[in-house]
């Protein structure tokens, strides 16, 4: 029993940690219904910078210098190629960030070579004790700093100018620009937070016990693009619900891998694909995604 | 002007040139086995397979509107059916994996056809998504797909696990394909055979039904297409396209293993019939060659190539520079040549271009809000 208490708290802050990257991702769409494919590069570009500055720096400026690294290397991708595509169609532009997340994988995975950098996070291997069982601490860090983020993020959403605008933009686009909404800042402030929360969770996600910034991390970062799609694209409340439901799916079918034997040793590589095959073909859009309407 | 009355017009006017390019490179393409390498034979190989794959791919993007990012799961359906089917009938064979023992012409048709059967399975989830949520969902086939070949035991007769499986060799009617030569002879077959059926059906009544699903399921639908067995036809071909190249990919490997299929090789595919303009099957070879070619020819004359590095030293290894540069031509392409190099082509044929004659093209033309600036 507190095994599975034990799976259940790992799973929820775990959890958190793909709702960021997924939340990430959701803004983007909703800002300018572009599918954002470097998604899961940036993160491990902030949290590589991380793991490379932290030494000097000290983990907290690295992390100020990833989150301004990736923050910066969102806006260019904005600025400097969606922004001048001949044809900017949503579907052509996001096939572009699939071309720069070749670019962009490629070039990290040649930076990190075959080596694992760690991230030098103040909470290192510590565990706290749960009953009988133990909860690595980044887990509880991971949780707590989601937690915030996350809400800051909804009350900025809510309350701000630009979450305003960001919703009205998202809501009819022509509309908002004639209200006077500065299309072009949005979209640009949009991709800039999302590689702020893109760095954060890539940090947590990949601090012990994440494995470190590895050739392999891309691949394990790009399991949080099931849970934008299982909360619903353009769902900000859904992206953290995909992202809690697919912590506990791939935290479960690991802890349990013995049980489920008969699918295949690890299995919870793949779970998160697996949930959103069958989520969506109960639901297209996601759980929470606005159906999507067609005029002829 | 319809697009069928520009493109007879197209022929008319060029056709001599045409006629005269497509000798020049038939007598190429059959000349090259006698002088080419062991290495450009089998970078050539590499590249029939990747086009024949890209083919069936710009079919599913570029004419029936559905995107795709699992492309590399139906080849290895198609690899795999092809190997387990024409393996050697013991329980394991050398290099790991059992076998049916079938003919392997036999069994490449059956490889083949097991591969569009996979996608006709998977496209009651496609039929039921759109769009992006569609790309993501056959990114998903592709993870499924690794752990599948990886991980689960009761396939490992099939797959031969983590450390993959032997090919066995092609034979017809005791003919045997047992040298790269021969198979480059084999692959140019299938090549264009895939190259002729994919215009056909382009220009059929199922083509245009796509084409007519891709610029709007509703006007298609009220026109009397069947929306859901049209996109589920294009799945099937573009799967069918998908194994031949497996089989021909696993023929040249002549060993197979999982991580051969993986995301990045999907990605492959994708700027494939990127780069060489969705929807036009001989932007696709194009673009077959060059994303194959490159890494290949890049790793081969690093010696000669000033920038390029062993891997591990830090410089730039041939792989990641063939990569980086097939980013930036993925990115550059469709910033500035949304219709690819095939779109080039037709963009200086009929100059003033009218936006409805552009064609093949679209991805997410139906979206209808645009990008904001």
């Amino acid at each position: 029993m507190s095994y599975f208490l034990s799976l259940l708290v790992s799973g929820i802050s775990i959890g958190f940690v793909y709702g960021l990257i997924a939340l990430g991702f959701v803004i983007i769409f909703k800002a300018t219904k572009v599918v954002n494919f470097t998604h899961a590069a940036i993160a491990l570009l902030g949290a590589y910078v991380v793991a490379r500055t932290h030494e000097s720096l000290g983990f907290w400026l690295a992390l100020l210098v990833g989150i301004a690294v990736a923050v910066l290397v969102n806006v260019l991708i904005d600025v400097l190629v969606l922004g001048n595509a001949r044809r900017p169609d949503p579907g052509t532009l996001s096939i572009i960030t699939i071309g720069l997340d070749i670019l962009l994988g490629a070039e990290l995975r040649r930076q990190i070579g075959f080596r694992t950098y760690g991230l030098g996070d103040p909470w290192g291997t510590e565990v706290i004790r749960v009953g009988d069982s133990f909860i690595p601490q980044t887990r509880i860090a991971a949780a707590v700093v989601a937690v915030i983020v996350i809400g800051l993020f909804a009350l900025i959403f809510r309350f701000s100018n630009w979450g305003v605008a960001m919703r009205a933009a998202s809501e009819d686009p022509e509309a908002a620009a004639l209200m006077g909404v500065r299309l072009r800042r949005v979209s640009i402030a949009a991709w800039g937070v999302a590689g702020a929360l893109a760095t954060i969770a890539g940090v947590f996600f990949l601090t012990f016990p994440g494995g470190g910034v590895s050739n392999l991390a891309e691949l394990a970062i790009l399991g949080a693009f099931p849970a934008a799609i299982i909360g619903g694209l353009d769902s900000t409340g859904g992206a953290v619900a995909g992202g809690l439901l697919v912590g506990l799916t791939v935290t479960f079918a690991a802890g349990y891998q013995n049980e489920i034997a008969f699918l295949g040793r690890g299995v919870h590589e793949a779970a998160p694909f697996i949930l959103m095959f069958i989520v969506l073909l109960v639901r297209p859009t996601g759980l929470f995604g606005t159906k999507e309407l067609h005029r002829v | 002007m319809s697009e069928a009355a520009v493109s007879s017009k197209r022929d008319r006017r060029s056709r001599p040139l045409a006629l005269l390019m497509l000798v020049l490179a038939g007598v190429v393409a059959l000349g090259i086995p006698a002088v080419a390498s062991a290495f450009w034979l089998q970078t050539g190989l590499f590249t029939m397979a990747a086009a024949v794959g890209a083919i069936g791919l710009t079919l599913l993007i570029g004419v029936a509107g559905q995107l795709s990012l699992g492309h590399a799961f139906f080849v290895a359906v198609g690899a795999y059916a092809y190997s387990y089917l024409a393996g050697e009938a013991t329980s394991f064979g050398v290099g790991g994996g059992a076998g049916l023992g079938w003919p392997p012409l036999v069994a490449m048709v059956g490889g083949t056809a097991i591969a569009g059967l996979a996608g006709t399975i998977f496209s009651p989830i496609a039929g039921r998504l759109r769009g992006i949520y569609l790309g993501i969902a056959t990114l998903g086939l592709v993870f499924i797909g690794q752990h599948l070949l990886k991980n689960v035991k009761p396939l490992a007769p099939v797959s031969g696990g983590f450390n993959g499986r032997a090919v066995a060799e092609l034979e017809i009617l005791g003919f045997q394909f047992n040298s790269l030569h021969r198979l480059w002879y084999f692959g140019l077959l299938v090549l264009v055979v895939a190259y002729w059926y994919a215009n056909n059906l382009k220009r059929s009544r199922p083509g245009r039904t796509m084409e007519a699903v891709r610029d709007s399921e509703i006007v298609a639908g009220v026109m009397g297409v069947r929306v859901g067995m049209a996109k589920a036809k294009a799945f099937t071909a573009s799967s069918v396209f998908a194994g031949l190249a497996g089989a021909i990919l696993a023929l040249t490997f002549r060993h197979i293993v999982p991580e051969a299929f993986g995301f990045l090789y999907s990605l492959d595919f994708l700027a494939m019939v990127v780069i060489g303009g969705l929807g036009s099957a001989g932007g696709a070879v194009l673009g077959a060659a060059f994303v194959t070619v490159l890494p290949l020819a890049l790793n081969q004359y690093a010696d000669a190539i000033p920038l390029i590095a062993p891997i591990g030293s830090g410089g730039f290894d041939a792989a990641t520079a063939a990569r980086v540069l097939y980013g930036v031509a993925v990115v550059l392409a469709l910033m500035y040549l949304p219709d690819g190099l095939a779109g080039l082509r037709r963009h200086r044929r009929n100059r003033p271009t009218d936006e409805s004659e552009r064609g093949d093209q679209t991805l997410g033309q139906r979206a209808k809000a645009g990008y904001p600036g």
